[in-house]
Formats: C-alpha cells, structure tokens, sequence
C-alpha cells in the first residue's frame, strides 16, 4: 500500500509541499487541510510538488479548485512544479494547466514568485 | 468459435479507504491482458472515479455498504461493472460538462463522469436506486 504523505517546507513566504504517494478521494482530505492551514496562517504563496506523486484522480484535482480563489484574492497563488507524464495528462484532460501555472522545476516556481 | 470470457470479481465495503485496492486489482488485470501503460492508467482513473461516485452520491459517505468491482474480459472487450445498491441517478439528466464555463466559475467536484467518458470507449448506466445500481465501463483490447 502506498499511502499518501505530505512533507511542507516554508522559505521567505514561501510554502511547499512535496506529496508522495496516491491523491485520490481518501487522501484529498489530507491536501485540503494543509492548504487551509496556510490560508488561516496567511501564507498565501504556495508551490505544490508532484514529483514523487504516483496517481491523482479528480478529488485531488478538485482541492486545488476549492482554495485557488482565496490565495489568488490575496495577492498569492498555488503553482504546481515537477509533474510526471501520468499526472500532468489528467491535468490537461481537464483544462487545468489554462489556469494554474505548471513549471518543469521548484526553482522555476519560486522565480516567479520573487 | 465463442473466445473465452474470463470473470474477476471484488467485493468490498463503501469506503474510500479501499479504492487503492480496487484500482491495484483492476490495473493487474489490465497488464494481464496486454493493455501498454497509457491505456492502463486510463482504465485505473475511469474505475476510481465510478467507484468515488458510488461512495460520495449513492451512498453519500456512508462506508459499509455493498460496493462490487466485477472485471469481464474477452478477446474483444476488457469490461469493468460497478454495482451498488444506493441512490441511483439519471444518466439522462447528467449533461457533459462545459470545460472552460467549469474552470472559470472554478467549481469543485462533478468530474467523475466526463472522465469516465473520456477515458473510456464505452460507458453505460442501469439505475435501479435502492436494489441495483450498475456502471459498466469498456475499454477495447488491441487486436
């Protein structure tokens, strides 16, 4: 069984979250309550890195959905870095890359934030 | 001369905790039968999706009833049957969703149809709420 973990690094406003393992409709729920606690932290500028992500279903999409609105009305934004082919298709299937930022490295990310 | 329809079949409780076990079970088969990679995930994403909704609406949550992933194959058609026994729907009523109206109001959730007919070749439902509710999805096996 592979699970899903999340491990968050924090630098100059910068957060980022590293996810490992399977984002489907069990471990959603997980990803939502990290991405609540940087909103009620006020961290509004945050990288989500997929590189050792092994599957995401629609649920897991969905969560970049429910707080995308908030981050960006605060002046932030959630940038997504480090996709593999599997997981940036379901990305494109559903039209997501016309609105998140998709960048090939972390560092390309953090770029764009400073 | 008929070609010969293998059957697999789990039965499992409602619970999201076990999609990873059903997309591991159906993915198995999958590469059994010479599915390549793509064509695999595509099937594991369809089912996961079919399996969430069974959970999320027709059981709405509640993670101990009857939720049964049933796999056909023959030479043709790798099928995939999704039963339970909760609230069915309308297959009439679900409309395919309009992808750029759906990203700008930047709803949440609803996917799980389109994707599984996106993903799949064939998509059917037979609604019975309450006694049997069925999705059957098809991919077709490269000849």
């Amino acid at each position: 069984m592979g699970g899903f973990e999340i491990a968050l690094m924090e630098n100059n406003e910068i957060v980022t979250l590293h996810l490992k393992g399977f984002l489907d409709a069990h471990t959603a729920p997980d990803l939502e309550s990290e991405l609540q606690k940087c909103i009620s932290e006020e961290k509004y500028k945050v990288i989500v890195n997929f590189q050792e992500l092994g599957y995401i279903s629609s649920a897991g999409l969905g969560v970049f959905m429910g707080f995308i609105e908030e981050i960006r009305k605060n002046g932030g934004d959630i940038k997504l870095t480090n996709m593999s082919s599997k997981i940036f298709r379901v990305f494109d299937l559903l039209g997501f890359p016309a609105l998140y930022e998709i960048f090939r490295t972390e560092e390309e990310a953090v770029q764009k934030f400073t | 001369m008929a070609s010969k329809v293998k059957k697999y079949q789990l039965k499992l409780p409602s619970s999201t905790n076990h999609l990873e076990l059903i997309r591991e079970f159906v993915t198995n088969i999958a590469r059994g039968v010479g599915f390549d990679d793509e064509k695999i995930n595509q099937i594991e994403l369809a089912v996961d999706e079919a399996c969430t909704n069974v959970v999320k609406h027709a059981y709405q949550g509640d993670d101990r009833q009857p939720l049964d992933v049933m796999v056909q194959t023959d030479a043709k058609k790798f099928k995939i049957i999704i039963s339970d026994k909760g609230r069915g729907f309308s297959p009439k009523k679900i409309k395919t969703p309009d992808m750029k109206k759906y990203l700008s109001e930047m709803r949440v959730g609803g996917l799980g149809i389109y994707l599984m007919q996106t993903l799949m070749d064939e998509v059917d439902f037979k609604m019975e709420p309450g006694k049997k509710n069925q999705v059957q999805l098809v991919k077709y096996i490269p000849q």
